[in-house]
């Protein structure tokens, strides 16, 4: 077996995707608690720290794009590097909805509390669930938990529709609560939107790990 | 370009006080406007360059741009040519090679080469191929030279497939073996600089990759210079490559950016494959 420089290369850029992996995550589960506590530093906090997992994003595409040029990798190192490349582009997407919600409740907080919170919180525990969940499987090379992250993605979208429809009904019955639902029928739809990415890794992890899509239910089970 | 440096000690292989001084923590070597010629014929052009210290640097370029020739400038060996010349300057550590009073057989000893095809010495073992060099240079003790070829055979990543066979000759090992038993023996004389000339144009490719990883892990201890006619290599083993083109440098710079973002479209197009 010969030793390849390459692979500490390799070592070190899932290292940086991993780090970002955990800002992005951490924005999402920041967002939502500044909600939860009406706490607008930690909402500013939030989209200040957007800035970090930016650069991020252009770093790793930069040591993506030059490991290509300079190694010219085939087979599983080819996908890691065309997967990573991807992943971050979903993880910087990631960080932005961090900083919508977080832009959503700093409007909210200028009014009381229209409902008790329930629903968002629970989409946010399992959006950063699957996240996790979809970095462990890079980490660990688990298609199977791949596949499985991909599969929660319904929950979140069920959830969602259930905030949109109870929010509908607050709004019908008296329209001065049509900014605060209006916005936190956003913040739902923006922590679906971060289920998606998370299914997206998922699904490039797949890819990674087999070298088969599940993409667009294109895998023949 | 030329920075003022400041030798930190007094080299041995000249007598009287630099002109220029040439060094610092990071260069290692400096080409200075170098140009060679056989007979009438310019090899090289004016080439200025930098070589990194504790670093790899690739020189590529075409057949004939003169990548040899510029690198057996960097330690007096292409004057060895029949009608051979060169001009300019080759600094190292703040002295000049080519002043008068440099001996170039010590600018070999300081500066290491190994070529394209292996060339270990054909009567000798596998032990004295390695230690040739000090025993050349009056080492006799039996305790040194047997440390120096076990330690010189670790750097080069071969002691442990030779080290029971010590007294086989060098020439019963296979190509990539004995690539690296010259690597081996050209650093047991503890270079302060390593120049190879197509390395791994003679071998295959499991040997060629052993080849680029040792170049990799040496640069831990060593400045090296490699020529190579294989871009990938260039790309996979160097942290700065420069382009040569009919003699001239076109382009210098962290590999990365030569191979993702060239600022030459001559560069461009000879790692694109567009010519050359």
């Amino acid at each position: 077996m010969i030793v390849r420089h390459f692979d500490e290369e390799l070592k070190q850029l899932k290292e940086r995707l991993l780090s970002m992996a955990g800002l992005a995550e951490q924005a999402i589960g920041k967002s939502v608690k500044a909600l939860v506590d009406r706490d607008p530093k930690l909402a500013l906090t939030v989209m200040n720290e957007d800035a970090i997992i930016n650069r991020f994003e252009v770093e790793i595409e930069e040591i993506c794009l030059t490991l290509l040029a300079r190694y010219q990798p085939e087979a599983k190192d080819l996908r890691t590097i065309a997967m990573v490349f991807k992943i971050v582009n979903d993880l910087e997407r990631v960080g932005d909805q961090g900083v919508n919600v977080s832009e959503r409740t700093l409007d909210l907080l200028k009014e009381p509390l229209l409902k008790p919170l329930i629903d968002i919180p629970k989409m946010a525990v399992l959006a950063q669930q699957m996240l996790k969940d979809a970095l462990d499987a890079f980490v660990n090379q688990d298609a199977d938990l791949a596949r499985a992250v991909c599969r929660r993605d319904d929950e979140v979208d069920h959830l969602n529709d259930q905030v949109y429809h109870e929010l509908l009904v607050y709004m019908t019955k008296d329209p001065k609560t049509i900014t605060r639902a209006i916005d936190l029928i956003l913040i739902g739809r923006h922590l679906e939107r971060v289920a998606d990415h998370a299914t997206n890794i998922a699904e490039d992890v797949y890819y990674l790990v087999k070298g088969t899509t599940i993409k667009h239910r294109l895998a023949g089970d | 370009m030329i920075q003022p440096l400041v030798p930190k000690t007094v080299p041995s292989i000249v007598s009287r006080d630099p002109v220029v001084p040439a060094d610092s923590a990071q260069v290692s070597l400096l080409a200075e406007r170098l140009s060679a010629w056989f007979g009438h014929f310019q090899a090289v052009r004016d080439v200025t360059l930098q070589v990194h210290r504790n670093r790899v640097t690739a020189i590529i370029g075409p057949s004939g741009c003169g990548k040899s020739t510029f690198i057996r400038c960097l330690n007096r060996m292409h004057e060895v040519i029949p009608e051979a010349r060169v001009e300019g300057k080759v600094w190292l550590d703040g002295w000049n090679i080519y002043e008068e009073k440099v001996d170039p057989v010590e600018v070999r000893r300081r500066i290491g080469m190994v070529f394209q095809k292996a060339n270990p010495f054909p009567t000798m073992s596998i032990y004295d191929n390695v230690c040739a060099g000090l025993r050349l240079n009056g080492v006799r003790k039996k305790s040194v030279l047997d440390a120096a070829v076990e330690e010189s055979l670790r750097l080069a990543a071969l002691w442990e497939e030779v080290k029971d066979n010590l007294r086989a000759f060098g020439t019963s090992l296979s190509g990539g073996q004995q690539q690296r038993l010259c690597i081996a023996r050209a650093l047991s004389v503890k270079p302060e600089l390593l120049l190879m000339d197509e390395p791994c144009s003679a071998l295959d490719p499991v040997a060629t990759s052993k080849i680029e990883e040792l170049i990799y892990r040496l640069k831990e201890r060593y400045t090296v210079v490699i020529v190579t006619h294989n871009m990938q290599q260039a790309a996979r083993a160097s942290d700065y490559t420069g382009f040569l083109l009919m003699g001239q440098l076109i382009e210098f710079g962290p590999t990365g950016k030569i191979f993702t973002n060239p600022s030459d479209s001559r560069t461009e197009a000879y790692i694109t494959g567009r010519f050359g």
